[in-house]
This record gives structure tokens, sequence and C-alpha cells, in this order.
């Protein structure tokens, strides 16, 4: 079968999965949401009426007796017509209005902070590997001291040293609040700032898994034949070192960028609550503490269709890259 | 300029067998066939070790020395003294008691995972990879489903739905290690695979043993090391994640965990109050632990992928011309 044609597929069949879970979890779990979030939506002037009822047991299962299946048939329908519900938190919004109103802030911190974090991450991982034995063998343990440290002491801890004491970034929010959202110069401005803090601790806890997984490659690569071959040649070692070790050696990490998407999204959660950005995660957060069921699924259902877009758009250009995944099929 | 390799030294790309050989010239014995299966004790390895042994013995025998955790003093958040080694929080607890018990918490949430973890990944993995055919393209794609649905917010849904009183350590435990296990199955199918058309294993099948006997005796061991480095691997997601989970609010309940304590020193503001006393040893111990246990992890890797011994052995050789030619 054609590689993209597989790839398709699979994704399909996670995505299939992801809805069936948001599906399940609030039926198979203890608790009874709906009344919880029925009871939630009169405190805050909302009409509870027999269609917004059953509209919540749709999205949440209840004490409808019809069966599961048919539940579940009306559930698919609804999600593709884009029907999430009524956010409680966020009365009387759409959860699908909450999502895109914060969605943009999570990508552009998250995406860049991960692209950052890559990058250096390869380029130190190749330089490390490939001068084995030396000081910059250092870097390994170093930097494996910073993926075990829990992220968000490690960023508390970044907010209490530059933004509290050393006044130098803001310590909260995505942008200065007497500000306009929109595509100003002020605004942007005003959004790289205080986006730079979140996205430094980002990096610093994420780039050590990159570099030691570059540095193992290359080693292992090092000793291929083809490197002897250019070394025979007579290639300039930096020759060697772009275009034969680290380009072979690179293809792992690259195949791991898409599974790594959706630890850091995960991650972003946590960046989120520290600084209190306007991103999705805090949504998510706050959906939870207010037991608002309806915006959680809708979040949920939207994180995991943004990773399992870009799993996709990687596993693709993989493909590109790597003819040999394409041979195999 | 020609850049040429200086003449006949052994390089970084050569097998670890021709670097350990001249080695043994140099003067170090080679290693017996036994003893490549357990790492060599190199400083690293060392310094994990004892880093995790200190810590498991803190949380283990901690709690029977400390004084006791919930007791609520005049004293809040005083600096550390002579009767109070962290200080206190800000209800007057002993920070030092409470670090004691949410060590032991923490640790037994890191056993529980790694090893419910490790049993799903090794039955996902190992099983399904021997099995071939339906069964393995079955658990190969559902393991790869798993892992691309993004865990943490999976779990925070999960820990969402089920009322607080009832999150106890069990049901973290149990959601961690659904949404954690999927990558190391993915580890272990493929090193499965490259062993179960060995010689031996299709001997073992001529022979007429039982699947379940020739992956216990043929298969299993050849992927010990594997196993052994998934299982710390899950130990160290586990830990964080749990702290991260309780950082959020969403932990278990009923048990003090590293990462509750975090959430109590956040909710007290503990930094804005400049109370470091309270904020940081909780972190400083996971952070010790995990870097303790991945320190052992590299010398797991390097029985698993030989040639990453190349970068020590040929440091080694380097010291040891030196010191031959002094």
């Amino acid at each position: 079968m054609n590689y993209f044609v597989r790839k398709f597929g699979f994704y399909l069949v996670a995505l299939w999965a992801a809805l069936t879970l948001n599906f399940l979890i609030p039926r198979l779990l203890p608790g009874n949401p709906v009344d919880i979030l029925l009871a939630k939506l009169q405190q805050r002037g909302g009409i509870v009426s027999p269609a917004v009822r059953r509209a919540y047991e749709l999205l949440l299962g209840g004490t409808s007796n019809e069966s599961l299946i048919a539940q579940y048939r009306e559930y698919i329908v609804n999600v593709f017509r884009g029907d999430l519900g009524v956010s409680v938190t966020y009365f009387p919004a759409n959860v699908i209005d909450v999502i895109n109103a914060s969605l943009p802030w999570t990508i552009v911190l998250v995406g860049l902070a991960t692209i950052m974090s890559f990058v250096l991450g390869v380029a130190l991982g190749a330089i490390v590997g490939w001068k084995p034995g030396t000081w910059l063998d250092s870097f390994v343990p170093g930097t494996t001291i910073l993926a075990a440290v829990p992220y968000f002491w490690l960023a508390l801890i970044f907010v209490y040293v530059f933004s509290s004491t050393l006044h130098l970034f803001p310590a909260q929010g995505g942008y200065d609040v007497i500000l306009n959202p929109g595509l100003t110069m002020g605004f942007i401005l005003s959004a790289i700032r205080y986006g730079f803090l979140p996205a430094i601790t980002i990096v610093i806890a994420s780039v050590g898994g990159w570099l030691l997984g570059m540095r193992n490659m290359m080693v292992s690569t090092l000793s291929e034949d083809y490197i002897l071959t250019a070394r025979a040649k007579g290639l300039t070692n930096s020759r060697i070192l772009r275009t034969y070790a680290a380009r072979n050696a690179v293809l792992p990490s690259v195949a791991g960028f898409a599974i790594s998407l959706g630890f850091v999204v995960s991650g972003s959660i946590l960046t989120e609550q520290v600084f209190s950005y306007p991103g999705i995660g805090s949504k998510l957060l706050s959906a939870v503490q207010n037991n608002d069921y309806a915006l959680m699924q809708g979040i949920f259902l939207y994180i995991t269709l943004a990773v399992l877009g870009a799993n996709l758009v990687v596993d693709l250009l993989y493909g590109v890259i790597d003819p040999r995944t394409r041979a195999r099929s | 300029m020609p850049n040429l390799p200086p003449g006949t030294e052994p390089s970084i790309g050569d097998s670890p067998e021709l670097l350990a050989t001249e080695n043994a010239e140099l003067g170090v014995e080679p290693r017996s066939a036994w003893r490549s299966l357990l790492p060599t004790l190199t400083p690293p390895l060392a310094t994990g070790l004892s880093l995790t042994g200190l810590i498991v013995l803190f949380g283990i025998l901690g709690p029977f020395f400390v004084q006791d955790p919930t007791v609520i003093r005049d004293i809040g958040l005083t600096g550390p003294s002579a009767a109070h080694i962290l200080g206190t929080t800000q209800t007057g607890q002993d920070v030092f008691a409470q670090l004691a018990y949410a060590t032991r918490g923490s640790l037994q949430i890191g056993l529980l995972v790694g090893v419910l973890a490790t049993i799903l990944s090794a039955f996902f993995g190992i099983f399904g990879a021997y099995a071939g055919g339906f069964v393995d393209e079955g658990f190969s794609l559902f393991s790869n489903v798993i892992l691309v649905i993004p865990g943490l917010p999976l779990v925070i849904v999960i820990s969402g739905f089920v009322p607080q009183a009832q999150r106890g350590l069990w049901t973290i435990a149990i959601v961690l290690a659904i949404t954690g296990w999927a990558a190391s199955s993915r580890v272990l199918r493929a090193q499965t695979m490259s062993i179960r058309d060995r010689d031996y294993v299709a001997a073992a099948r001529v022979a007429g043993e039982r699947s379940f006997r020739v992956i216990r005796v043929e298969i299993l061991p050849n992927l010990l090391p594997v196993l052994a480095s998934q299982f710390i691997f899950a130990i160290i997601f586990a830990i964080l994640a749990e702290s991260g989970l309780s950082f959020l609010g969403l932990g278990s309940a009923k048990s003090l965990t590293l990462g509750q304590m975090l959430f109590y020193a956040q909710n007290g503001f503990a930094l804005q109050l400049r109370a470091l006393w309270w904020f940081l040893p909780p972190g400083l111990i996971i952070a010790l632990f995990g870097c303790g246990l991945s320190l052992v992890n590299f010398s797991i890797d390097e029985i698993i992928n030989p040639r990453l011994q190349n970068a020590r052995l040929y440091r080694k050789r380097r010291k040891l011309a030196e010191r031959n030619a002094s």
C-alpha cells in the first residue's frame, strides 16, 4: 500500500479513537456530569429547557434510556456539525468560540518554542556526538538534570528570579491589558515581551531530550562505512559532519518530533497555568475547576485534532526526506 | 587541505570489541561474557545509583524518624532552625517531616505506575510482536493510536470527571499507566521482532515449546536491559506527571506527594514570601531522583546499544595511552 495512503488511514483511525474516548469517558466514570452542569447553568442565569438538557445528555451521557449506539451516532453528528455545547464558565459563550479565541495564543507560543528547542537541541547534539570524549560530553548529564526537573517548578523559579526580583519580564498574562488585541505594532511587541519568559522555560526544559537523542544517533552513525569513505576521499571535517553524519543521524529526531508534539501540548498546560497565559491550556484548567464538562470535552477534542494534524504533516514530510520509508511499504 | 584521520589509531567509529581489545593491550582486562550484561560501574552510574539509593532510603525510613507532618503550630513560615531543619509551612507544619512522607508517596506512585506500565507495554509489545500477523497489526495500531493522543490533557479530562473524594493513589496510578505505556511498547516490539527470527528461537518452536515458554525462556532474558530501561523511564515519567497533576490541583486527594507539597507551597505564596525552604526541597528531590535514574539509564543504554560504549572506551584509551607514555 502507498505510504501516504497508509498514513492517512492511520490518522483517521486515531481520530475515530479520540472521538470515541471523548464519548465514553464521561459515561464510564463515576459522577453525574449532566446534573452538575445544569445546576451550574441555572446559577449563571441560563434557562434549562428540555432541549438544553438533551444536548448535554448527548455530549456527556445521562439518564436517558436510549441505547448507547444511538447516543453515539447523534454525538458524532453533533461533533461534525461543530456543535460542542455552551460553556458554563464563560456563559453564554459557545464552547467553539471560547476555543477559537484561545487557540492562537497556544499555537504561536508552543509552536515557536518547540521549533527553537528542536533546532538548538539537534545542533548541539550533532556537535557533542561528533567530538566524543571531550569536555562537550558534560552537556549530556547537564541537560539530563534539566529534563528531570519538574517543569512548573523550574518555571516558577524563573518567574521568581526574572520577574519578581529582577523585574526584567512581566510575570503573568499574554499581553499588556491596556492594549486592545489586534495586529498593531504595539500589541505584537507586547505579546513578544510577555511570551519571552514562557518560551525560554519551554526551550530549557525540552532541549535535553533532543540533544541526547541526536548525540546517541551521531555516535552510531559515525561507525558507518560511508563516513569512513567520506574521510578517505579527503573531505573536510565540517562537510562530513553536516552532509554525511548529521543528515543521517537527524532522521529519528525528525520522526520523534511528531511524537513529542503531544508531550509539548501537555507541557503547555503547565506553562499556561504558571504564567496565567491566555491559551487553551488555562481554559482547560478553568473548565476542570468549574466542572465545565462541555468545554473540557471540546478542548480535549481540539488539542487531539491539533496534535494529530501536526503528526500527519511531520509524517508526510518524513516520507519525502527519507525515501526508505516509502520503499518499505 | 585534505583532512585525513590520524594513522592507525582506532577511531570512534570502530566496534566496541576492537576498542576493548586495544584497551586490553594497554593493560585493562576485557570483561567476561556474563559481566557484559551488567553495566560497567562508571562514575555516572555510581553517582546515579547513590542518588537514587539515598532518596529511596529517605522515602522508606524517613517517615519513621520525623515528627508528625500534620501537626499545626503557631509558628507559620519560620526559617530553618534546630527544631525544624527545613523550617515550617504557612500553618506551622514541619517541612522536613512533610518531605519524608511526600517522598514516600511519590515513590509509591512511581513504583506502581512503573510496574503497571511495564506490564502493559510488555504484553502489547512482546506478545504482539511474537504472535505476529493480525494480532501484531492490531496491537501495534492500538499502541500507536494511544501514543498520538496527547497524554496530559487526557489525564486531566479523566481526573476532572472523577469526583475529588474518589481520587486516590490507585486512580492516579492507573490513569498514568494507561496513558504512559505506549512509547515503550513500540521499543519492545522492535526489539522482539529482531530476536523472534533468530535460529535458537526457531529451534525452540520446532521442538514444540509452548509460546509462553518460548517468550519467557528464549526471548525475555534478551529483553531484560530494554525492559529495565523502560521501567526506569516509566518511574521518572510517573513522578513528573503526578507532580504536574497535583500542581494543577488534580492529584490524589488522600495521600501526600511531592507534587502536593509544591501545590500547597504555591497556594501559600511560598515564593512570593521568600519561603524558599518550603518551595525548593520538594522540587529538588524530584529533580535529583529523576537525574539519578537517568544516569543509571545511560549505563543501561550502553548495554542495549554497544556502539554508545565507544565514547567511553575511546576516552579511556586516550587516558591510558597518556599514562603509558609518561
